[in-house]
């Protein structure tokens, strides 16, 4: 390195980045520091990839389930789906959502709202923000609400144990989760107001909206792109869980009397969970890596931001790259151990 | 008597160690002149598509004034402009690829800035191009200068460039909330702007100019005629190596200077009998120019015959292609422009 009159060292990390970013969750100035640019970027990366493991395991479960449908219809479909979206290389998907939504969509002037109150345009999706007041007290009727519905699960449980009784655990819960946040309305002074995105006028032809939250379209098209690639193979990873069951299992439920909805929950899940868990943590992780892809679309993640950007500015290459390396390492090693004691938590404990 | 003796084995001992520590540094002068002669090729960086610039067409050939500045190094150290191995990189990849010694000249409309001479482990041998930053807007958003943008205005560019930075002091020191939408590739940038994710595109003048020609419809997108940042473009070189560096300065000087004394490819040959002392020396003709760099004393002919000098880069590149036609302040300095090189003695 000498030899190439190249010098290594952290101290950028210190320096004034300099530039600007599309969006952050924090609050970002170009005045701040390399160090906080790198903790704003990494909260990007960690949001699109928080979004789209969500999206990717409820959409990955219902094609999963519609392929093993009677329904003819439903289960090929379900098959198209699959074998349609993981066959295509990911980033031509992302450009494709990307590119293919900025043509389709309308500019912000002749945007119609969706529901009312949000605009989808080709420069974001803008959605009313929340103005709270009190909202701790919202909050802390909220966590009430979701402690209680733990004891009573815990109680329902010891019940069923001692006298065989079942409560409507499900119907309490959504109760208690609705009337105490109510509550705190109409008694905790709490309000709540909707700030609503207005359109604005730029010049002759450019207007956008202000006001409320915007929601880039890269962000979208990004989250899109993951969750639907991704969500084929967790797909694949439900059925294959599903049908590692014997039928036996179901007809020996059936012959002790649960219904379909219990059989699903108590017998065919907490097994079928058991082979689909170590897989789909696979396609977690893959899909965290994957979200680097959103150098290509100008979504301000690690990679375009400090392994970008900030590279460039600094020259630093060796120390930014392998800063880089080591937080993608260490987001899978949790997000690996995080499943992995689910795993634990859920296998068949051996005496 | 044998004190004597041991006094010349001595010296003669000294004399050889002077002789082989010379010997070496005359060899080790330019180790990257050493491996391009080995090689056979100049490895050369450029853009990945800027017409006028670097622009390869359809069958893989590249152009542009960047390009002949490679050009003009491999006819000086290999006698044929066209032994260049071009590597297309992007914004971000640039300065690695040169610093690890994956390329040995980087001619990739780069700009010269302090930290980036300094810093890393960088070069600037001069100046190819005088460039500014602008804006492009389209005509029908009737914004004729940037003192009509407004809070909200969202920006598209490049990551990885002087651009994004001078973009960030332009729109602070307005007071205006702007929306910085940073792509890795140009052509992505393009692509959104055109779309109408931005409601501007800024980069260097020169690039609005050429990447307008590849939007859909060129006609609909004016250049506002404000220019935000001194943008000098040039060749850049790895630390180090300073023959090579001279070389490099010196085959782009020679291009310049050229045109200021009318030396072309056409009359090339015919100035060897000139009676100007200036313009023999580059034609090789007159006195010892290629021996410091280790060259002989053809070099600077080799690339006025085979590149042109630079009036010809310029117009066969920039201005025939429509792109710039007005050669603004890179015009010579006789000519009312600021393009003035050291002269070759």
């Amino acid at each position: 390195m000498d030899n190439r009159g190249i010098d290594f060292g952290f101290g950028f990390l210190k320096q004034e980045a300099s530039f600007d970013m599309q969006f952050t969750l924090l609050d970002y100035d170009g005045q701040d520091s390399y160090a906080w640019a790198y903790v704003v970027a990494l909260l990007n990366t960690l949001l699109v990839s928080f979004l789209g493991i969500i999206f990717c395991t409820i959409l990955g479960v219902i094609i999963g389930v519609a392929r093993l449908s009677q329904n003819f219809l439903i289960r090929n479909s379900a098959a198209w789906y699959v074998e349609f979206f993981r066959n295509i290389p990911l980033l031509l998907q992302i450009f494709f959502w990307y590119y293919a939504a900025l043509r389709a969509l309308p500019l912000p002037e002749t945007a119609e709202p969706w529901f009312g109150v949000t605009y989808m345009t080709i420069k974001g999706y803008y959605i009313p923000s929340m103005i709270w007041e009190n909202l701790n007290v919202f909050l802390s009727c909220l966590i009430a609400a979701i402690v209680s519905i733990i004891f009573i699960r815990i109680y329902a449980r010891k019940l069923q144990e001692r006298e065989g009784k079942q409560l409507p655990v499900f119907y309490i819960s959504i109760g208690l989760l609705i009337i105490l946040p109510l509550l705190s309305f109409l008694i905790g002074g709490v309000k709540l107001d909707f700030e609503l995105p207005v359109l604005k006028q730029l010049a002759q032809t450019s207007f956008i909206f202000e006001g409320g939250i915007a929601l880039p379209p890269e962000l979208i098209a990004l989250v899109v792109a993951l969750s639907l690639y991704t969500s084929t193979f967790v797909a694949e990873c439900v059925r294959a869980g599903i049908q590692g069951i014997s039928k036996g299992q179901k007809e020996a439920a059936a012959s002790v009397g649960l219904n379909p909805n219990q059989i699903l929950k108590l017998v065919i899940m907490p097994q079928a969970l058991r082979i689909i868990i170590p897989p789909t943590t696979n396609q977690y992780l893959n899909l965290t890596k994957n979200s680097s892809l959103a150098a290509a679309i100008a979504y301000p993640d690690l990679v375009l931001v400090f392994a970008g950007t900030a590279l460039m500015q600094t020259g630093k290459a060796i120390e930014i790259v392998g800063i880089t390396m080591l937080t993608y390492l260490t987001i899978s090693l949790s997000i690996a151990a995080l499943m992995n004691w689910y795993n634990k938590r859920i296998e068949i404990k051996e005496k | 008597m044998f004190k004597h003796l041991k006094q010349l084995t001595s010296l003669v001992a000294m004399i050889a160690v002077v002789f082989a520590f010379t010997t070496e540094a005359m060899a080790k002068k330019s180790k990257t002149l050493k491996n391009t002669q080995k090689k056979g090729f100049v490895r050369c960086g450029v853009s990945q598509g800027l017409p006028g610039f670097s622009n390869a067409d359809a069958s893989g050939n590249w152009t542009g004034i960047d390009v002949d500045v490679c050009r003009a190094v491999a006819a000086a150290v290999l006698g044929d402009a066209n032994k260049v191995k071009f590597t297309p990189l992007s914004a971000k990849e640039r300065f690695t690829a040169l610093t690890s010694g994956e390329i040995d000249i980087l001619s990739r409309n780069t700009t010269w800035t302090l930290s980036r001479d300094a810093d890393i482990g960088l070069t600037f041998v001069g100046v190819n191009f005088y460039d500014g930053q602008g804006f492009m807007v389209r005509k029908s958003s009737g914004i004729t200068s940037t003192s009509q943008f407004k809070d909200g205005i969202s920006a598209c560019t490049n990551i990885g460039t002087t651009t994004e930075l001078n973009m960030r002091d332009f729109f602070n020191s307005k007071g205006i909330k702007y929306e910085p939408v940073a792509f890795e590739k140009a052509d992505e940038v393009v692509a959104a702007y055109d779309a109408g994710r931005c409601d501007t595109y800024t980069t260097d003048k020169s690039g609005l100019a050429a990447q307008r020609t590849k939007m859909k419809n060129p006609d609909e997108h004016i250049v506002l005629p404000e220019t935000i940042s001194k943008e000098p473009l040039g060749p850049v070189v790895r630390q180090g190596d300073a023959v090579w560096e001279d070389i490099v300065r010196w085959s782009l000087n020679t291009m310049i200077e050229a045109e200021e004394y009318g030396i072309t490819s056409a009359n090339a040959d015919s100035m060897k009998t000139s009676d100007n002392p200036a313009i023999k020396r580059l034609v090789g003709a007159e006195g010892e120019m290629g021996a410091a760099f280790g060259l002989d004393n053809e070099w600077n002919l080799r690339i006025i015959k085979q590149v042109g000098n630079y009036g010809e880069s310029y117009k066969r590149n920039i201005a025939d292609t429509g792109i710039l036609p007005d050669r603004g302040p890179n015009q010579l300095w006789t000519k009312g422009g600021i393009l003035y090189v050291p002269p070759a003695r």
